[in-house]
């Protein structure tokens, strides 16, 4: 294909990629007030814990949708 | 020296028929259909022998269990007492046959990918949207078998005001029908993103070992190469936990899905 439309994929799978700063920040928020609420109460933690990777799971999964979208301009546009 | 053109990170996820079997295919009035056995069937008929037989045998009823049964305990308290019970409750019992089999279909099917040379099959989106759409299709169908007509009540919120009801109902219907769309790209987001980057570290590892070859200077390349193979090691160990994650995660979210319509009029 012509050099303009891959360097314009090659920009466009880039700013995609931007859309992870809220999957990083949510993560860290997410397991910041787990830690948080496990120095309060330690003994409550570990039953709380299948939620955490629960809400790790779905939190990442918006970052992640960015990167497929990263991927469907940069391979398949 | 390896060269830009030959880092092809997607072509680990074609599907290519299996060469040593025979090709098999049906015309029919719109083309000719090919059945032929790929690598995905070849993986997808392993990992479904591997539970089978896994099951099978582990299923032994032994009042103190060995360690396979053990272990096969583990995987059905962790789909029966995490799961199940918690989310749906005293009525999830039917669907405990289903949630177990997707949990472990996934999580087979997810860990055999990081076999170095394998096949990951939940890499395709087609896998990954059937089975979501298999969720959805149970979740639509208990719901108007359990509720009638009250099935549409699941979109209108208790105790909310009629005139905020005007934008929230369409929010709610859109969000019900992303609920496939996010369930199938979480899991093909998750496998595709954990091997372009394990492909990506692998590619690094080649690399810069080629061009420390140069000898003088450019033998700390050795050290970038040792530093990549060790990124490639600590990320297989991070995908083992991904696999397991995402299987578990979309095992949940589907008990999430029926809980919703199952306990729509007891507010579990």
């Amino acid at each position: 294909m012509e050099p303009s439309v891959h360097a314009a994929k090659l920009i466009g799978a880039g700013l995609a990629m931007t859309g992870v700063i809220g999957a990083g920040a949510g993560l860290g928020f997410l397991f910041g007030n787990y830690l948080q609420a496990a120095m309060r109460n330690p003994s409550a933690a570990a039953g709380e814990r299948g939620m955490l990777f629960f809400g790790f799971a779905v939190t990442e999964a918006m970052g992640i949708f960015a990167l497929v979208m990263a991927l469907i301009i940069l391979y398949a546009g | 020296m390896l060269t830009m053109a030959e880092i092809q990170p997607m072509e680990q996820f074609l599907i290519h028929k299996v060469s040593w079997l025979p090709s098999l295919g049906v015309p029919t009035p719109y083309g000719y259909l090919d059945l032929s056995i790929t690598n995905s069937v070849l993986t997808m008929i392993g990992a479904a022998l591997a539970i089978s037989v896994f099951f099978l045998v582990s299923a032994q009823g032994k009042v103190v269990p060995g360690r396979l049964q053990a272990f096969g305990e583990i995987i059905y308290d962790l789909v029966d007492k995490s799961m199940t019970g918690p989310m749906i409750g005293d009525r999830g019992r039917p669907f405990l046959p289903y949630v177990f089999a997707l949990f472990s279909i996934i999580m087979v099917m997810n860990i055999w990918g990081i076999v170095p040379g394998a096949f990951t099959v939940t890499s395709q989106l087609a896998i990954t949207v059937t089975l979501a759409l298999a969720t959805f299709a149970m979740v639509i169908v208990v719901g108007f078998i359990r509720n009638g007509f009250g099935f549409f009540k699941l979109f209108v919120p208790q105790g909310v005001h009629w005139v905020m009801l005007i934008l929230v109902v369409p929010i709610e219907i859109f969000s019900f029908f992303a609920r496939p769309v996010t369930l199938s790209m979480r899991l093909f987001g998750n496998m595709i993103g954990g091997h372009v980057v394990l492909y990506m570290f692998g590619s690094f590892v080649v690399a810069m070992g080629l061009f420390a070859m140069h000898g003088g200077l450019a033998s700390l390349g050795f050290l970038g190469s040792g530093l990549s193979l060790f990124m490639v090691v600590a990320l297989s160990a991070l995908e083992l936990v991904v696999a397991f994650v995402q299987a578990f995660v979309f095992a949940a979210l589907t008990c999430t899905y029926l809980s919703d319509v199952v306990n729509l009029d007891h507010g579990h």
